[in-house]
């Protein structure tokens, strides 16, 4: 039987399918004992609505293996930071033409800086520094929206947090 | 486990938990250590769950009510995901507020089978909308109250509650900078957009004294919920930086008094506007009218 955190290691993230829990930093965990498996995952933001297929998708491909004991746990302590991304995974999220995050800001009081200089994103399509941001959300909570003014093509740009 | 298509993940025959909207969640703690820190009463820590997490229910039902009617498809985005965000807090709040006092109530049942009088939240979040301007001058204040007072919860004795408020900071972060760049927008706009900017805080204000009262459950708490000293003059600087650069006027204090109060009592007694009944019987009345029933 392969071993169990290589199977888990497999389940892939269902809102960016090119990345692997694994490779988003959501997998914390998995434990082994006497054919049991305890797998500890962490939600990306509060309210992902993903963390209950994740959850089904992690014990099928377990079961799938032959380890009919599967538990899965949540953790919420530390939170999840965008920084746990591996540079595989974001390797991968360039290549489908999302722009992956830069390095999180530090913890600690959050100042509130208006009309802040915006952060430099490449296009992952033409690599031009030449971007805006049309929004600070996108179609998942860890996405924002943004354009490219070099080539023109609007793409997603996994933030930082 | 991937399909060319939505209609076959749809009808595909199995228990997969495809479709994110309803009831019937897994427990968002499950597997978290959810034990009461030593010496701390359970039922005042279920009743400070509660307050924090119906602030974040009732808040992100009024956004939630944006959906398909915001003005651009870029700000529907981004309501809709402050609404997401606020909703995951809630879940895991009223979650906590089950394990804290033994009660092991659920989520669903916390947000759809308790009456208007057991809701804790604050006044201010279940006002109805009003146009954009009021709904970004809610947000705002909010936004800036919720976040300094989920930066002062990370310190927690309860570490439930210090790692759901460190989840937290990192998403109302992001709020209250969408709110406060709105607001510099159409304050600092046309003679319109600020008339109506200010209009929005002169609404909210009345509501304002609300945020800062310590109620007698956060007094029993000293440790475990946010420290409340310093708390309305840290928010108070933030909201005067986004207003004066907006070209708006802080509307006029109550001087600490707080408004509309029934007997000494208001929100977080269970002491409502009467917006929160119809609120109440948009969000509860399919899970009432179908107790049973998963979604
Ligand atoms: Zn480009």
């Amino acid at each position: 039987m392969v071993n169990a955190l290589a199977i888990a290691g497999t389940v892939t993230d269902p809102e960016l399918p090119m990345l692997t829990l694994a490779d988003l930093g959501v997998l914390r965990e998995v434990s082994e004992e006497d054919g049991r498996v305890v797998v500890s995952i962490t939600p990306t933001y509060s309210g992902c609505p993903a963390m209950d297929t994740m959850r089904d998708d992690l014990e099928h491909a377990l079961r799938d293996a032959g380890y009919t004991e599967v538990e899965v746990r949540t953790v919420l302590h530390p939170a999840w930071s965008s920084d746990w991304i591996s540079d595989e995974g974001k390797r991968k999220l360039a290549e489908s033409g999302i722009a992956p995050p830069a390095a999180a800001p530090r913890g600690g009081p959050v100042l509130l800086t208006l009309g802040a200089p915006p952060r430099k994103v490449a296009c992952p399509r033409c690599g031009s520094d030449d971007t805006e941001e049309v929004s600070r959300f996108s179609a998942t909570a860890c996405k924002a929206l943004r354009r490219c003014r070099s080539c023109l093509e609007p793409f997603e740009h996994v933030k930082e947090i | 486990m991937s399909f060319d298509n939505a209609y076959e993940a749809i009808s595909e025959n199995n228990d997969e938990t495809r479709w994110a909207f309803g009831t019937g969640f897994v427990d968002p703690l499950s597997g978290v250590d959810t034990s009461v820190p030593d010496g701390v009463d359970g039922a005042d820590l279920a009743a400070y769950c509660l307050m924090l997490g119906d602030d974040a229910l009732i808040m992100s039902h009024r956004l939630q009510q944006w959906c398909s009617h915001a003005p651009e498809l870029e700000d529907e985005l981004a309501i809709a995901n402050i609404a997401l965000d606020l909703l995951g807090q809630a879940r895991l709040l009223l979650a906590r507020a089950g394990k804290a006092d033994g009660s092991e109530r659920s989520e669903d049942s916390y947000a759809f089978f308790r009456e208007e009088r057991d809701f804790r939240n604050v006044r201010m979040v279940e006002l109805v909308n009003g146009d954009f301007a009021a709904t970004m001058a809610r947000l705002l204040t909010f936004s800036v109250w919720r976040l300094a007072l989920l930066q002062r919860l990370e310190s927690s004795r309860d570490p439930v509650l210090a790692a759901i408020a460190a989840k937290g900071v990192k998403e109302v972060t992001y709020h209250r900078e969408y709110a406060a760049n709105w607001v510099v927008r159409l304050g600092d706009g046309t003679e319109l957009s600020h008339q109506r900017m200010q209009a929005g805080f002169d609404a909210v204000w009345p509501l304002y004294d609300e945020l800062f009262v310590v109620h007698p459950v956060e007094r029993r708490l000293a440790g475990i919920a946010a420290d409340s000293d310093g708390l309305r003059s840290e928010v108070d600087d933030v909201l005067t930086q986004v207003l004066t650069a907006a070209t708006l006027t802080r509307p006029e204090d109550s001087a600490g008094k707080v408004v509309g109060l029934v007997s000494g009592m208001a929100g977080r007694d269970g002491v409502h506007t009467e917006d929160m009944g119809y609120l109440l019987a948009e969000l509860q009345s399919v899970a009432r009218a179908h107790p049973e029933a998963t979604w």
